[in-house]
């Protein structure tokens, strides 16, 4: 046979050309935008530019009060001025979500990985993760704070509850994802049941394990900031009651900041570890 | 085939009986069935739908085990899955999270081994697959797929190759290159090849022997020889004989589905 029978294929070249986008799979967050041409960063640098811009003058022309909403520069010079005094607090509240989302997190993917092995207890055990997820576990927080006092403990435990579930029942749905036929191949070369976990199954679970782990990072940073919020003298959600509490709004505006820069980064941090790592399904 | 001077199979199977527990009952997928296999050939299954082509196959791999019967291979019984048989399944079957070459090792990291590196690459070449080593495989058409599986169905080097209709996903043309390439490969280091299908053109084209199953339960409904020297060229499949088995194969299928149950109440053509 010649070699110019062989059809050469080529990766596509852009993504979301074509690929198939489903909450089953991490291509629906990899394949999100991106921009990836000069003239399109040029844009979105510039439509930016325009819409701050315009905040600015709009609060500037019919002279907002700061209490109400102070202008863009206000909340610049504030991160600037303010953030030392801000990062213990950013610092602090990292280590509730670090420790938390670490414990829950772990917990959550060893309850995914053995529950989905046996589909009984899955059925016995799924109503109360159901309600683990649904419920906003900040609800649970004042009780915490009466067991555990006012330290890091009552704040993590939270987070750890927060993040474990949504982690679990993501990684879950990718481990229960059973391919039959992928089994069966590994099995016909004589795989245990731990290669055919660790070769077949946990590779398949991957894409829906780092949706899990997004999720759930971004929930223990809510509970971590509202859990801040309810007591306790530290951290960026104390900072927040604090500031608004003293109507120092470019602060509290500051806080807020630098609550989205967290919350993105944590997006696309598992953004880029999906496009590394689990991007062949698409 | 004559029983006298026949070599001992290299498989076989022995009145597989295999039933399936449904809700609604047992389901019997294969009834008695029994079928040889001699060394180096190649033999080709067709049977209509959901006749039990498919669950021979595994029984004869191993991945599962016969309500009542033996698979033998060499005469030994095969219990479970076994170094000297190989499979290519229905659609390659790859692990996309792979690129090529971590696909065709892996039955070597199965099986805790260094890859045959020498013999990979001689497969790799062989299939026309030079190059393709690190591409990932939904990068490659449906063929180039299963030239994949076919590599890494051949790599430990079995004695037994079984293929689960390979080629059902492809379209004619490309299924025509992937018969010419499984017989290259088989000039190239025979081996026992069981290979089911639905199309009797494939079927002829590649096997010495075509073995027609009955409806569900499968048992075996009757056997043909096709006595082409190899390598075939597709032109055989334009002489009377290849258009008189046709016939026959397609009479024995169709014919015994509508009711006229010509030849299909089996003359066992088992020996």
């Amino acid at each position: 046979m010649s070699d110019n029978a062989i059809p050469e294929f080529s990766r596509p070249s852009r993504s979301g050309d074509g690929e198939q986008v489903s909450l089953a799979n991490l291509s629906a967050f990899t394949s999100g935008p991106g921009a990836t041409s000069r003239f399109e960063i040029a844009v979105i640098v510039a439509v930016a530019v325009l819409i701050i811009g315009s905040v600015e003058a709009a609060l500037r022309l019919f002279e907002v009060p700061h209490y109400i909403l102070p202008p863009p520069s206000a909340i610049a010079a504030a991160l600037v001025t303010e953030f030392p005094l801000i990062a213990p607090h950013l610092g602090y509240t990292l280590v509730e979500l670090f420790s938390g989302f670490a414990i829950g997190a772990s917990i959550g993917l060893i309850l995914a990985a053995v529950i989905t092995q046996f589909p009984f207890a899955e059925k016995i055990v799924a109503p109360y993760i159901l309600i683990l997820v649904t419920t906003p576990m900040l609800a649970l927080v004042p009780l915490l704070i009466l067991r555990f006092g006012f330290g890091f403990t009552p704040r993590i435990i939270a987070v750890a509850l927060a993040a474990g579930p949504m982690v679990m029942i993501n990684a879950a749905t990718g481990f229960r994802r059973v391919d039959s036929a992928k089994i069966a191949l590994a099995r016909a070369y004589g795989a245990s049941t731990l290669q055919i976990f660790w070769k077949i199954r946990a590779p398949m679970a991957l894409p829906m394990i780092l949706v899990g782990l997004m999720i759930g990072a971004i929930f223990g940073l809510l509970t971590a900031v509202g859990a801040e919020m309810v007591g306790g003298g530290f951290g960026l959600g104390n900072r927040l009651t604090s500031y608004g509490s003293m109507i120092q709004m470019p602060q509290f505006f500051a806080v807020v900041l630098i609550l989205s820069i967290l919350g993105i980064l944590i997006y696309v941090f598992f953004y880029l570890v999906g496009k590394k790592w689990a991007n062949w399904e698409a | 085939m004559d029983a006298a001077d026949a070599p001992a199979p290299k498989l076989r199977v022995d009145s597989a009986t295999k039933a399936y527990m449904t809700a609604t009952g047992d389901l019997l997928a294969l009834d008695r069935c029994s079928l040889d296999v001699f060394p180096n050939e190649i033999v080709s299954v067709v049977g209509p739908s959901g006749c039990g082509k498919t669950t021979l196959l595994w029984s004869m791999s191993g991945l599962h085990g016969l309500t009542s019967g033996d698979v033998l291979l060499d005469n030994q019984p095969i219990t479970g899955p076994h170094p000297d048989i190989g499979i290519v399944f229905q659609e390659a079957n790859l692990l996309p999270w792979r690129d090529l070459d971590a696909n065709i090792n892996f039955p070597f990291e199965i099986k805790g081994e260094a890859p045959d590196q020498p013999w990979v690459n001689h497969l790799v070449e062989r299939v026309g697959l030079e190059g393709f080593g690190s591409r990932f495989p939904r990068e490659l058409s449906g063929g180039m797929q299963q030239r994949v599986a076919i590599v890494r169905a051949l790599s430990l080097k079995p004695s037994v190759l079984l293929m689960d209709e390979p080629f059902g996903a492809l379209d004619s043309f490309t299924r025509d290159e992937m018969n010419h390439l499984v017989e290259d490969v088989w000039l190239d280091r025979p081996t026992t090849i069981v290979f089911i299908t639905h199309s009797i053109d494939e079927a002829i084209f590649l096997s010495d022997r075509v073995v027609v199953l009955t409806p569900r339960p499968g048992r075996v409904a009757e056997t043909y020889s096709v006595p082409f020297e190899r390598p075939r060229s597709f032109e055989i499949m334009a002489t009377k004989e290849v258009f008189d088995l046709t016939v026959a194969i397609k009479r024995d299928i169709v014919g015994g589905r509508v009711g006229a149950r010509g030849g299909a109440e089996p003359a066992l053509a088992e020996r």
